[in-house]
C-alpha cells in the first residue's frame, strides 16, 4: 500500500508540480495516474522512489515513511519502467534484466537464471537474452523493460508511460500482457499515462490529475466515466465517453425482442421474406438466413450468413451495442450465460437504454 | 639494411625508450582526463574553463613545450620527464572535451533507469556512463597514441634518447639506412598501437558493433 | 625562474628587433614557410576531398592518407634534406605531407556531412553535379573545411620550427642556435615567440571561422553544424 499524505512538490522557481496530494494506492491493484501534460502525474510517481524529493508531506509504503530508507535501497525494492525502456545499450538483454539482482549482490549465475526465467514470463524467447537492446523492436524492448523491473520480485511496480512510444497494435498487446502478468503476480502497480482509454482499460483505480498538480478525481474507471467530478474531468474523459461508459452499465433491465427462428436440420420448404435466425438443436445461434433464400428440404449451414458478435445478458451494454451493430440483420443476438438464444436487440433499443441512464448522457 | 643487423641491440633499446616516452603519457592522459571530463560535464563553469584551456595547450608546439617545461619544473633539458609531461598535456587536451561530450551524450532515460534501479552515483559512473563513453575514448586515445609516437622523435633535438636519436645521428654522419629504419620503425609502431587500440575498442564494445549492424540493415 | 628573466631580457634586447636575423624577420620567414606548405596542401587536398566527398567513392583514400600522420616529421625532413640538399624544397615537401591529412579529412567529411536531402533537392531542381558541388555542398562544408585548415596550419607552424635544424631560417633558428651555443635565454626566448605566434594565429583562424560560418548561417538555413570546429575535433572525428 502506498499512501500520499499532503504531498506537495514546488520547484525553486515557484512552480507547483504537485499540490497537497492525498491518495492511497491499494496493495495488489493497478492504479493509473492520468491527466494532461504538466499535471504532476509523473512527478507524483517519481516521488515514490525518491527520484524526485517531495517539498512537503509524507509518502508511506506499508506504513513506513520512504524518507527513512536510503534512495538506492528503496529503489531496488521497486520496479520502474519508463517510456523509452531505458535499457543499457552496452549490456545484453539478459544482463539488463539481471541488473537489480546483481546490484543486490546475487551471484551472477543465479541472477542470469532468474533473468532467463523472466524473459519467458514476459513472452520473449530465451535466445533473445544474448542480443543487445538495439537489436530488438520497440515492443520487445518494452517487454525487456518490464522483465528488468520484475527481476528482484519487487512488491511495487512504477510504470511511467511505458507503452506510449510503441504503435497502437503493439500497445494493445503490451496492455493485455500486463493484465495477464498482474493476474499471476499480484503486484501493487502505479501506472502513469496521458491516454484515458489506456487508463480505463488497465486501471482498477484511476486518479485524474489536472494542471497544477491537483488530484481532480480518484475512483474506479466506471465511476470516473459515469460520474465525472467536475467539468475538467468530464472534458478530459471526452465526448465519446457515453460509448466508453457502456462498458460499465449493468444491463439487467434490458428488454429483448423475438425474431423468427428456424432449427438446423428441420425440413422446410419456402422462400424466407425476412432475416431468420437459425439455431442448433441446443438452442445456440448458428447464423442468419438472409431474405429471399429458398430452402427446400432440411436446413443446412450452407446458406447461412455468419452472425455478428453475441451479447450475453448481464454483461456491459457496450457488448450489446457491438452485437447490434455487427449483425447482418441489424439486430444483435442476445444469449444467456449458457450461450442459448434469448432474443434480439436493436441499436436503437441500446441507445434508448443509455439515455434512460441520466449519468451516461454527456452534458456537453 | 646491414646497418640494422649490426645495430639491432641499440635499436631495440631505443625502441624501448621510445615506447615508454610515447605511451606512458597516453595512460596518464586517460587517467587524468576522465575525472576532468566528468567535472566539465557536471558543471558548465568548469567546462567553460577546461575546454578553451585544453584548446590552447593543444595549440602550443611540442618543441616549445619540451623547452618551457625544464625551467618551470626545475628539470634538465634532456630529461625525458619533460617530454612525458608535455605529451601527457597533449593527451589530456585531446581527451578532456571528448570525455565530457561522451558523458553528455548518455541518454537521460538510461541514467534515469539506472537511478531508478538503485545505482549509487559512483557505481553508475563506472557501470553505465563510462562504458558508454568507450567508443569516443578509444577514438581519442588512438589519435593521441599515433601523434605521441610520432612527436616523441622531436625530442632528439634536445638529446633525449629514443628512436628519433637515429635521425640526428644519421643526419650527422649522412647515414640514410639509419634514418629510413627509424622512420619505418616509428611508423610501424604507430600503426601497431593504433591497431591494438582499435581491436581493444572492438572487444570492449560488442554492443556498438551490434548497433552498427542494425544501422546498416536499415 | 631566472631562466625566464634571462629569456625576457634576450627577448626585449633591441638587437633582436632588427636586421635579417631579428625577431620580425624570423616571424615573417616562419609564416612564409607555413603559408607556402598550407597553400600547396590546399591545392592538392581540396579538389581531391571534394571529388571523393561528392561521389562517395574512395573514402578509403582518406583513411590511407590519414596514416601519414604516423610518419615522424623530423625523420622525413632530414631524409629529404639529405636526398635533395639543403633548401626550401625539402622543407616545404615535408610540411605539405603534414598539411594534407587534416585538409583532406576536413574537406571530405565536410562534403559528406551535407544533408543528402539538400543535395537531392538541388539535383531535383536540375542543377548539374559540378554546380551542386560548388554552390550547395562547398558552402555547407565550409565549417569543417576551415576546421581542417586550422588544424593543418597549426601543425605546420609548429613543425616549421625544426626547419632550423636543417639549416633553414624561421623561428626555430633561435631555439636551435640557443641549444648549440648553450645560450638557454635565446632558446627559451625563441620558444616564447613561437608560442605567441601560434596562439595569435589560432585566434585569427577562430575569428575567420566565426566570420565565415555566421555569414554562411544566414545564407544556409539548412546547415546543421553551425559551430566552429576545433582542430582537436577534426583529429578525433577523422581518426
Amino acid at each position: 500500500m502506498i499512501e500520499f499524505r499532503d504531498v506537495t512538490k514546488q520547484y525553486p522557481d515557484g512552480t507547483v508540480a504537485v499540490d497537497k496530494l492525498n491518495l492511497t494506492v491499494e496493495a495488489g491493484t493497478i492504479t493509473v495516474f492520468v491527466g494532461p501534460s504538466g499535471c504532476g502525474k509523473t512527478t507524483s510517481l517519481r516521488m515514490v522512489n525518491r527520484m524526485i524529493e517531495a517539498t512537503s508531506g509524507t509518502i508511506l509504503i506499508d506504513g513506513k515513511d520512504i524518507r527513512d530508507s536510503e534512495p538506492a535501497l528503496l529503489r531496488r525494492g521497486m520496479g520502474y519502467v519508463i517510456q523509452q525502456a531505458g535499457l543499457f545499450p552496452h549490456r545484453t538483454v539478459l544482463d539488463n534484466v539481471a541488473t537489480v539482482p546483481l546490484l543486490s549482490g546475487w551471484d551472477k549465475r543465479k541472477a542470469r537464471a532468474r533473468a532467463a526465467e523472466l524473459l519467458e514470463t514476459v513472452g520473449l524467447p530465451a535466445e533473445m537474452g544474448r542480443r543487445y537492446p538495439v537489436q530488438l523492436s520497440g515492443g520487445q524492448q518494452q517487454r525487456v523493460g518490464v522483465a528488468r523491473a520484475l527481476a528482484a520480485d519487487p512488491p511495487i511496480l512504477l510504470m511511467d508511460e511505458p507503452f506510449s512510444a510503441v504503435d497502437p497494435v503493439v500497445r494493445e498487446d503490451l496492455q493485455n500482457e500486463l493484465l495477464r502478468l498482474q493476474g499471476e503476480l499480484d503486484k501493487t502497480i502505479v501506472f502513469v499515462t496521458h491516454d484515458i482509454d489506456e487508463a480505463v482499460r488497465i486501471g482498477e483505480k484511476v486518479a485524474v490529475f489536472r494542471k497544477g498538480g491537483v488530484l481532480a478525481q480518484y475512483g474506479t474507471p466506471a465511476d470516473v466515466l459515469r460520474y465525472p467530478a467536475d467539468e475538467f474531468v468530464a472534458g478530459f474523459v471526452g465526448r465519446d465517453r457515453g460509448y466508453r461508459g457502456l462498458s460499465f452499465l449493468e444491463s439487467s433491465g434490458i428488454s429483448v425482442d423475438r425474431v423468427e427462428t428456424a432449427k438446423l436440420g428441420k425440413p422446410r420448404a419456402e422462400t424466407v421474406a425476412d432475416w431468420v435466425l437459425v439455431l442448433d438443436s441446443d438452442g445456440h445461434p448458428c447464423g442468419w438466413l438472409p431474405p429471399g433464400t429458398s430452402v427446400d428440404g432440411s436446413l443446412t449451414r450452407e446458406p447461412l450468413v455468419a452472425g455478428g458478435s453475441l451479447y450475453t445478458t448481464g454483461t456491459s451494454l457496450r457488448g450489446a451495442l457491438d452485437a447490434a451493430l455487427s449483425s447482418p440483420a441489424s439486430r444483435g443476438v442476445v444469449v444467456d450465460e449458457d450461450g442459448k438464444y434469448v432474443g434480439v436487440i436493436t441499436a436503437r433499443q441500446v441507445l434508448d437504454l443509455i439515455e434512460g441512464h441520466p449519468q451516461a448522457v454527456s452534458k456537453t | 639494411m646491414n646497418w640494422l643487423s649490426r645495430n639491432i641491440d641499440a635499436v631495440l633499446e631505443l625502441t624501448g625508450y621510445h615506447l615508454v616516452i610515447a605511451l606512458l603519457p597516453v595512460l596518464f592522459g586517460l587517467v587524468i582526463s576522465i575525472p576532468l571530463g566528468w567535472v566539465a560535464n557536471r558543471w558548465p563553469v568548469a567546462r567553460a574553463i577546461l575546454v578553451p584551456v585544453a584548446g590552447i595547450m593543444y595549440t602550443i608546439p611540442s618543441l616549445v613545450l619540451f623547452l618551457i617545461l625544464p625551467p618551470l619544473l626545475g628539470t634538465r633539458v634532456l630529461d625525458e620527464i619533460n617530454v612525458i609531461i608535455a605529451l601527457t598535456i597533449y593527451t589530456v587536451a585531446l581527451l578532456v572535451r571528448s570525455v565530457a561530450d561522451a558523458l553528455a551524450a548518455v541518454p537521460p532515460h538510461v541514467i534515469a533507469a539506472a537511478d531508478a534501479m538503485g545505482y549509487r552515483p559512483v557505481r553508475r559512473f563506472f557501470g553505465v556512463e563510462l562504458p558508454l563513453a568507450v567508443p569516443v575514448l578509444v577514438a581519442g586515445l588512438r589519435v593521441a597514441t599515433v601523434s605521441n609516437i610520432s612527436l616523441t622523435s622531436v625530442a632528439a633535438i634536445l638529446g633525449v634518447p629514443q628512436l628519433g636519436s637515429l635521425f640526428t645521428d644519421g643526419f650527422a654522419v649522412e647515414n640514410y639506412d639509419e634514418i629510413v629504419v627509424a622512420i619505418i620503425l616509428i611508423f610501424l609502431l604507430a600503426m601497431v598501437f593504433d591497431g591494438l587500440l582499435l581491436l581493444a575498442g572492438r572487444l570492449l564494445t560488442p554492443w556498438a558493433r551490434a548497433g552498427r549492424a542494425v544501422g546498416a540493415a536499415k | 625562474m631566472n631562466s625566464f628573466g634571462n629569456a625576457f631580457a634576450w627577448l626585449f634586447a633591441p638587437e633582436q628587433w632588427s636586421g635579417p636575423s631579428g625577431i620580425p624577420a624570423r616571424v615573417l620567414e616562419h609564416l612564409g614557410y607555413t603559408a607556402l606548405a598550407v597553400l600547396l596542401g590546399l591545392v592538392i587536398a581540396l579538389p581531391i576531398g571534394m571529388v571523393i566527398g561528392h561521389s562517395g567513392k574512395g573514402g578509403f583514400l582518406v583513411g590511407a592518407v590519414n596514416a601519414l600522420r604516423a610518419i615522424p616529421e623530423l625523420g622525413l625532413l632530414i631524409l629529404l634534406v639529405l636526398l635533395m640538399g639543403i633548401g626550401l624544397l625539402p622543407v616545404t615537401l615535408a610540411l605539405v605531407v603534414l598539411a594534407i591529412p587534416p585538409l583532406l579529412a576536413g574537406t571530405y567529411s565536410g562534403i559528406r556531412n551535407v544533408d543528402r536531402s539538400v543535395v537531392d533537392a538541388a539535383r531535383g531542381m536540375g542543377m548539374k553535379e559540378g554546380r551542386i558541388l560548388m554552390r550547395v555542398e562547398l558552402p555547407n562544408a565550409l565549417p569543417l573545411i576551415l576546421g581542417g585548415l586550422r588544424a593543418a596550419t597549426l601543425q605546420v607552424l609548429a613543425t616549421a620550427t625544426i626547419a632550423a635544424y636543417v639549416s633553414l631560417g624561421g623561428l626555430g633558428r633561435f631555439v636551435i642556435d640557443g641549444l648549440y651555443l648553450r645560450d638557454f635565454a635565446q632558446t627559451l626566448g625563441g620558444t616564447i615567440v613561437i608560442a605567441v605566434v601560434a596562439l595569435a594565429l589560432e585566434g585569427l583562424l577562430i575569428l575567420l571561422q566565426r566570420l565565415v560560418v555566421s555569414r554562411g548561417l544566414r545564407r544556409n538555413p539548412t546547415r546543421r553544424r553551425d559551430r566552429t570546429v576545433r582542430p582537436v575535433e577534426i583529429a578525433v572525428e577523422t581518426a
